[in-house]
């Protein structure tokens, strides 16, 4: 595996034509799309476009209709759902807890996938998780029922869940959408870090200019298929706006030189249709 | 950061497995004839067994006691199960309608088996097939997917209840099994007409339940996070449920073919004991197991000498008890706005 994956580097992640049909809607229409080692994609576009769903098929919850996954070069189907989840670490949107189990147990839960049938923790995933509360800034909350949390608070505990999770892979849907300016830069940056060190990280955002500045890549998808894929100078243009959102947009140089997103209003002619 | 390590599970479990000997003691001291404490451990430890505190120890109470212990167990982890696999505090075999299935099949055993040749111990077995047919049609028809919506699922429960104890009425009338209060201690729930001979059935349901259900506490927890979580955090989550209602399908069995429709024990265990004990299901599942034995234990020793002489079925202490606990839950459930 590891002689495999230094001689042809195959991408962490890679969708390959991902179709996915539900009843008679065609939800992803093609998708081929890979995530690179060190990478950090952003995956954007409207309300329904498939970004979640897509997320849903790359961590196997969904079964896609035509086409595959890859993990590391080997077929996701091929992978048990244990193996998988040390691969591969999910920030779902909300999580909705039924019980009251503290932050802290929450968070070490993410040691699951390493730990024998009967396991309980051992000292060394007990560190692992205050670890990653303490990156996250969350430590003080270990104790707090997740009943009792924000959403955002929650947010960031399955971001820290994720992170003890240890896997090379992150798939983060709207991971930032609760949190405050300051938070947001934290968990950001935090994902930077780890792609740093060799993680991969998948994105989905609704803030553009955020994601352009954090980003390496961007891919905008709309009704289920990819408009654009790219460096974000590259493909945060009104044109690609135009198409993904159906917006007029200004697209201004921030002082750094990353593009920013200003909308205006929606486009007369709406998103070409489709 | 304060974690479940297995020295508390172990201290947890042996303090409880003392309450439960203390209730199962009690379980056979008290009762109509007065017999001492002493006089029972006396009998116990094996003085004298052709006396008469003998024989009423060890031939009326200790049954009694032990199919109590293997009634209450059952519904109590039942009812543990059933809260995670649903995501929701309300569920429980009664209140789910699951009781009800058993029941039926059941009787259905008892009215017309006697035609084929089934006998009394063939109730068990019908029992486990009432309810896990219970629990497919529960899933099927409330559509449990991902995310269920408490007011169906309760809904169907109440609806099939009611069905079930009609069905249960009128096989009892076509085939004489009216007479006497036979039908009456099945729909309300007692340990009084247990009959010994199904004990084997039952302690082997209860054990094969726990034993699949105990190796899958770490999954019951990840399962509460809700299907697609547990499924990428490495839960082989089709497989761990099916394993999960096939051992809550033989526990229900095991305890209404004993002692009838005695509802409510899986609510108030579990809830005390998360209360207690927090919500962590390596811990909270064997707990329940003990916890739920010592409860109906003690529920009988009230329902047997609360009116003196005359003896009350204890599923009417275990409803009187569980019902305004079903409320409180309920209203603080909706409280948390998670309902549908």
């Amino acid at each position: 595996m590891s002689a495999v994956a230094t001689a042809a580097a195959p991408p962490a992640l890679a969708f390959d034509a991902v179709r996915l049909r539900i009843g008679l809607s065609e939800i992803l229409r093609g998708v081929t799309l890979e995530l690179g080692r060190g990478e950090m994609l952003a995956l954007a576009g409207p309300n329904g476009s498939g970004k979640t769903t897509l997320l849903r098929v790359a961590s196997g919850v969904l079964p896609a209709s035509a086409g595959g996954v890859r993990v590391r070069g080997r077929p996701a189907s091929s992978y048990s759902r244990r193996e998988l989840a040390r691969e591969l670490a999910v920030v779902p949107q909300d999580a909705h807890v039924a019980f009251p189990f503290r932050a802290g147990e929450i968070v070490l839960m993410g040691r699951s996938p390493h730990l024998g049938p009967l396991g309980f923790e051992t000292g060394a995933d007990m560190r692992l998780a205050e670890e990653a509360m303490a990156r996250v800034g969350i430590a003080s909350l270990a104790e707090r029922s997740v009943l009792e949390l924000s959403g955002g608070e929650r947010q960031l505990v399955l971001v820290a869940r994720a992170l003890a999770q240890a896997a090379g892979i992150l798939l983060l849907d709207e991971p930032t959408a609760h949190l405050d300016l300051r938070h947001k830069i934290v968990v950001l940056d935090l994902l930077r870090d780890f792609v740093r060190s060799g993680g991969s990280a998948l994105v989905v955002s609704h803030d553009l200019t955020l994601a352009a500045r954090t980003c390496d890549r961007i891919a905008l998808l709309r009704e289920g298929a990819l408009v654009a894929t790219g460096a974000p100078a590259d493909v945060i243009t009104p044109e690609n706006l135009r198409t993904t959102f159906g917006i007029d947009a200004d697209v201004l140089a921030a002082p750094d030189g990353a593009p920013y997103v200003v909308p205006r209003a929606p486009a007369a002619a709406g998103p070409a249709a489709g | 950061m304060t974690v479940l390590t297995p020295r508390r599970v172990v201290l947890v479990l042996l303090a409880m497995l003392l309450a439960l000997l203390a209730a199962a003691f009690l379980g056979l001291v008290a009762g109509p004839s007065s017999l001492a404490p002493g006089d029972v451990a006396a009998v116990l430890r094996g003085a004298d067994p052709t006396s008469a505190a003998a024989d009423i120890v060890l031939r009326v109470r200790l049954p009694r006691v032990v199919l109590g212990m293997l009634v209450g167990a059952s519904l109590a982890v039942s009812g543990v199960l059933f809260q995670a696999l649903l995501r929701n505090p309300l569920a429980d075999p009664f209140v789910l309608g699951i009781s009800g299935g058993a029941a039926l099949g059941a009787i259905l055993v008892l009215s017309l088996g006697g035609a084929v040749g089934l006998g009394y111990a063939a109730v068990p077995p019908a029992a486990f097939a009432g309810s896990l047919c219970t629990t497919l049609l529960l899933y099927a028809v409330a559509g449990i997917r991902g995310r269920v919506s408490a007011t169906h699922l309760l809904l169907t429960g109440v609806v099939f209840n009611a069905f079930a104890s009609a069905a249960i009425v009128f096989l009892a009338s076509i085939s004489g099994l009216m007479e006497g209060a036979g039908v009456f201690l099945w729909l309300i729930g007692s340990l009084s007409a247990s009959r010994v001979e199904v004990a084997g059935w039952v302690a082997v349901f209860l054990t094969v339940g726990l034993g699949c259900a105990i190796p899958l506490a770490r999954s019951l927890n990840l399962l509460t996070l809700g299907e697609e979580s547990a499924q990428q955090l490495g839960v082989d989550v089709e497989r761990h449920k099916r394993i999960l209602l096939l051992a809550t399908s033989l526990m229900v069995g095991a305890a209404v073919s004993v002692a009838g429709l005695i509802g409510f024990v899986g609510l108030i265990i579990p809830h005390l004991l998360r209360l207690l004990l927090g919500p962590d299901h390596r811990l909270l599942v064997p707990a329940a197991a003990l916890g739920g034995a010592a409860f109906l234990v003690v529920c009988d020793v009230v329902a047997r000498t609360l009116l003196g002489g005359r003896e009350l079925p204890v599923g009417a202490i275990t409803a009187l008890a569980g019902g305004p606990l079903f409320l409180y839950l309920l209203r603080r459930h909706q409280l948390r706005a998670f309902a549908p």
